[in-house]
């Protein structure tokens, strides 16, 4: 579908085929938690799921682990089908939101379960559990148990248990899921950090964008137990491809309209809530009269009191609400026609938002290609 | 082809495992819980006689032709006889006073528990259940020391000079009432105590915030929301109570009628086994409804309360 | 979840003390007199631990109690295999043919009266032996069967309900990481419920040296267990050295309570140490 579409700015290249998802689907109980889903990953790439909580991306995580049997499709890794391998004979790791950390052994026990499985001689064990250690830094904390340990700390120690046996795929399921919100920029970064030293192939599951624009190289988008979208996380954000894209990632403005003049390099869009047809430098392929919208984010509109002199984009309103955020500040602006347009501008100077009151009667307005057309 | 071969290795293994798992108590309740009862009910329809086992046989295969020779005497017997049937209702109201009397007892106890620290919490419960891990004979035989003509109620009784007689409690209602709810006041503490150690007090902060008094706070918010806890302490008293030997049989006398005795006496007594199965099944259609209701809120515990 | 302790009236401290003294009193009185000279139970007649030595010269008692220790202990352990593996299918094994009667047939034990579940073994044996001559006669094969049956229900509440607060995702991961289901069960699963299937058996192991109902449904000529010959002494009148016996168990069953919480209590304070040493890194 339009992931194809999305992830076409990048060269395609021969390892792009890491794991290969083809048409999988998930039903329990008769409710589709996951309705033909097909993508394929890089190796080396972090590649995570976003979505809202119940849009199958847990469920689709637990069918690459090998949790849940897919109702239909296949999915290869590295070439070898894991249809019907059980998670113990899959070359695949995960991290679990909870970090399952086994109460019962030490750090140094937990990161060597994997490996004993195995059954490798010990001193190979010995010598990669001080490996994983030294990797994760916490070399020190071998011989505590996990209850003993801060959640930064377990979290490490379960991201060293599931990356011991050099899994060719590593998964992690909402990885900072269970930390505090301070704690969780820093981890953010340091678990990318290892990963990428590594070089290992991951999947992560979260429904923080936040998160997934941090730590993913590329970005699905969930919704309904299917992908809307499918790019880096620039694309995603500046590129939607759907109404729900757009407003889930970020916040954004979208005007309702048709299609009025379709060209190769520039639209126009019909609206109710500007006077003059929305000018938009880039081409859609859709038929003239067509009903689409026109999305724009906050920071991309401007605003001044004094009437544009550009012949496009603008529209007059009046500020109706300032939401003061300290590094910037979101104005609702009230157009004639009764919508409301959301405007942030960066506080560049100090006290410098008395520039603008409420009740203020301003001009909103906005380049070219500062927005993009949503057929979908 | 070789995913299709594991995924036939990895799901036939799991199943034999599963079967295994499954089978091994699920055989062992159906031969030794369930078909027993297929027996009783069998051998109440059976006459009593004098041979090893002392009844007769149902199905008596004679001349190429298999006979059902259903016996309904025993039932017939149990309802012309009075004795049963008052034993019958004797129990009913020994079990059902008995549990109203645990639950009153009870309820404060486990409120309270439920109120404290935790530490002091599990220190408190432990001491509850405690008495329990020691023999029930051993406590009612206690219980014969305190409550007979020359124990020691009536010893410092008649020591203060309150009475001059002994007071006659032992062998009367009074000493199986006592007997029942000290024996079983435990399994109505304990289901009360985990219901109401997670009711959230701030449930009747809001109450309490919202106007109502600590009495009606506890009969609006609190009693309700431990119904379960109420229903499952009530059955794990009542039904046993119901069937109870040992309390009657020591502490009740001649005089108290509770079938359980006299399932005992039928079976030990006078031998007759086909009345005691009888007995049995009798009891167990009256303890059904109790039964099927306590089940219903067991079995929500065991799987977690989904 | 209860939020720290809220207004306690007096009225409940008033039930909690009333409650305590009901439970402990009796048990106290037979403790007492287990030490009296004379052989009138109730009446006092100087301390003497003669009784003691009398309890342990009495042949019956002694052959008695040791068999069913005995007992108690295999059925213990039958109990404990047995209510862990309907546990787990309780607790794990959501959706299978015949999953409501199993749970009917695990639950009703606990309420069953004494009197029918001896009654129906007993008729079982009977039946059985008569049609495929087994069990031959009765005794502490029959007697054991009849206890793994009733105390099998208890050990699976006690199981169940610690299996079901189990992450599931510990047994995921070990999974995850290549032990296969029996592997995880025995590394992962079972050491984590190690304390429920200790519980599970010291109460199996209790229940069945406190049977006498059962038991003298099932039991053989040469299978008198504890309780019966402490029954029929009883049915008899008030024995001195009833009360010996009875402050024995008492006090076994006070230590191993009193081991049980100790153990619990220092496990409890090294926990909220290694709290406050986490928060203070």
């Amino acid at each position: 579908m339009t992931a194809a579409k999305a992830a076409a700015p990048s060269p395609v290249l021969p390892t792009d085929n890491y794991v290969t998802i083809n048409n999988i689907s998930k039903t329990f109980d008769g409710f589709r938690a996951v309705h033909d889903v097909s993508f394929s990953i890089r190796k080396g790439e972090i590649f995570a799921l976003l979505g809202a909580s119940g849009c199958g991306k847990s469920t689709l995580l637990r069918m690459l682990a090998g949790f849940e049997a897919p109702t239909a499709g296949t999915i290869l890794l590295d070439g070898l089908d894991l249809n019907g391998l059980p998670p113990y004979r899959r070359p695949i790791n995960m991290m679990f939101q909870s970090y399952a950390l086994f109460p019962h052994m030490t750090v140094e026990q937990n990161i060597a379960y994997g490996l004993k499985q195995d059954k490798l001689p010990k001193h190979e064990i010995n010598d990669r559990v001080q490996e994983m250690l030294k990797l994760v830094r916490m070399e020190t904390y071998a011989k505590r148990k996990p209850h003993q340990l801060s959640g930064g700390q377990q979290q490490r120690v379960a991201l060293a248990r599931s990356l011991s046996k050099g899994p060719k795929l590593l998964l992690l399921d909402e990885p900072m899921g269970a930390l505090d919100k301070k704690l969780r920029t820093q981890m953010q970064l340091e678990v990318v950090r290892i990963i990428e030293r590594l070089g290992v192939t991951c999947v992560m599951v979260t429904h923080d964008q936040e998160e997934a624009m941090t730590m993913a190289h590329r970005i699905a988008i969930m919704e309904a137990g299917q992908i809307s979208q499918i790019g880096t996380p620039a694309e995603i954000y500046e590129q939607p491809n759907c109404r729900y894209t757009a407003s889930f990632i970020g916040s954004v403005n979208l005007f309702e309209g048709t299609l009025d003049e379709d060209q190769i390099d520039h639209c126009t869009i019909k609206t109710a809530d500007l006077d003059v047809p929305i000018y938009v430098g880039h081409g859609v392929t859709g038929m003239t009269g067509m009903p689409c919208a026109f999305a724009v984010r906050p920071e991309k509109v401007s605003m001044s009191k004094t009437r544009p002199e550009q012949m496009h984009n603008h529209v007059a309103g009046i500020i109706q609400d300032i939401a003061y955020l300290g590094s910037e500040s979101v104005y609702h602006v009230r157009l004639q026609s009764g919508k409301m347009v959301q405007v942030e501008l960066v506080n560049a100077v100090r006290w410098g938002s008395e520039r603008f009151a409420a009740d203020d009667a301003v001009w909103i307005y906005w380049e070219d290609e500062s927005g993009v057309v949503l057929t979908a | 082809m070789k995913s299709l071969f594991n995924s036939l290795r990895a799901s036939s293994s799991f199943k034999g495992m599963h079967w295994l798992v499954t089978g091994f108590p699920y055989v062992w309740l159906l031969l030794f819980f369930v078909v027993p009862f297929l027996i009783v009910l069998k051998i109440s329809f059976a006459e009593a006689a004098i041979a090893m086992p002392p009844f007769t046989d149902i199905l008596s295969y004679a001349e190429q032709k298999l006979t059902i020779n259903l016996n309904f005497g025993n039932y017939a017997y149990l309802f012309e006889d009075a004795l049963y049937v008052d034993a019958y209702l004797g129990s009913l109201k020994f079990a059902a006073v008995s549990t109203l009397l645990c639950l009153l007892l009870g309820y404060p106890i486990a409120y309270t528990i439920a109120r404290l620290q935790p530490a002091v919490r599990n220190v408190l419960l432990m001491l509850v259940v405690l008495p329990s891990w020691t023999s029930l004979l051993i406590r009612v035989y206690a219980w014969v020391g305190i409550l007979k003509d020359n124990g020691f109620i009536n010893n410092f009784l008649m020591w203060l000079g309150v009475i001059d007689q002994p007071l006659q409690i032992m062998y009367t209602p009074v000493s199986v009432y006592i007997g029942i709810v000290y024996a079983y006041l435990p399994f109505m503490v304990l289901p009360l105590y985990s219901n109401l150690v997670k009711h959230d007090v701030r449930l009747l902060e809001a109450a309490s915030d919202l106007g109502a008094k600590p009495w009606m706070t506890f009969l609006t918010v609190t009693l309700p929301l431990s119904r379960a806890g109420i229903i499952a302490g009530a059955m794990l008293v009542f039904i046993p109570a119901v069937g109870e030997f040992v309390i009657p049989e020591l502490l009740g006398g001649p005089s108290v009628l509770m079938i359980g005795k006299i399932l005992w006496q039928e079976f030990f007594n006078n031998r007759d086994w086909p009345v005691a199965s009888a007995v049995a099944m009798v009891m167990l259609a009256i303890l059904t409804v109790p039964i099927v209701l306590f089940h219903h809120y067991q079995a929500r515990d065991l799987e977690g309360r989904r | 979840m209860n939020n720290g302790p809220a207004r306690i009236s007096k009225f409940s401290y008033a039930a909690l003390i009333v409650g305590f003294i009901f439970l402990y009193a009796p048990m106290l009185s037979l403790v007492i007199y287990s030490f009296n000279e004379s052989r009138l139970v109730t009446v006092w007649a100087g301390f003497s631990t003669k009784w003691y030595g009398e309890l342990f010269n009495d042949q019956q008692i002694m052959q008695a109690a040791w068999r069913s220790l005995q007992l108690a202990a295999f059925t213990a352990t039958a109990s404990t295999i047995l209510g862990t593996l309907s546990a787990i299918v309780i607790v794990r094994f959501k959706r299978f043919r015949g999953r409501t009667a199993f749970t009917a047939m695990i639950t009703a034990p606990l309420v069953m009266p004494e009197v029918i579940t001896g009654l129906s073994l007993l008729l079982l044996f009977v039946s059985l032996g008569q049609w495929i001559g087994w069990p031959e006669g009765r005794g502490m094969h029959t007697i054991w069967i009849a206890h793994v049956t009733f105390t099998v229900a208890f050990v699976n509440v006690v199981i169940s309900s610690r299996l079901q607060e189990m992450d599931i995702s510990l047994e995921e991961a070990a999974m995850d990481l290549g032990a296969n289901r029996v592997k995880t069960f025995f590394t992962i699963t079972l050491p984590i419920i190690s304390p429920a299937l200790i519980s599970g058996w010291l109460l199996a192991f209790t229940l069945s040296l406190d049977d006498l109902v059962v038991a003298s449904f099932v039991s053989g000529p040469s299978s008198t267990t504890l309780p019966m010959v402490v029954f029929s002494s009883v049915r008899l009148g008030l024995s001195p050295k009833i009360n010996a016996l009875a402050t024995i168990l008492i006090s076994l069953v006070s230590i191993a309570a009193f081991i049980g919480w100790w153990l619990m209590w220092r496990k409890e304070r090294q926990r909220l140490r290694d709290i406050q040493d986490i928060t203070s890194i």
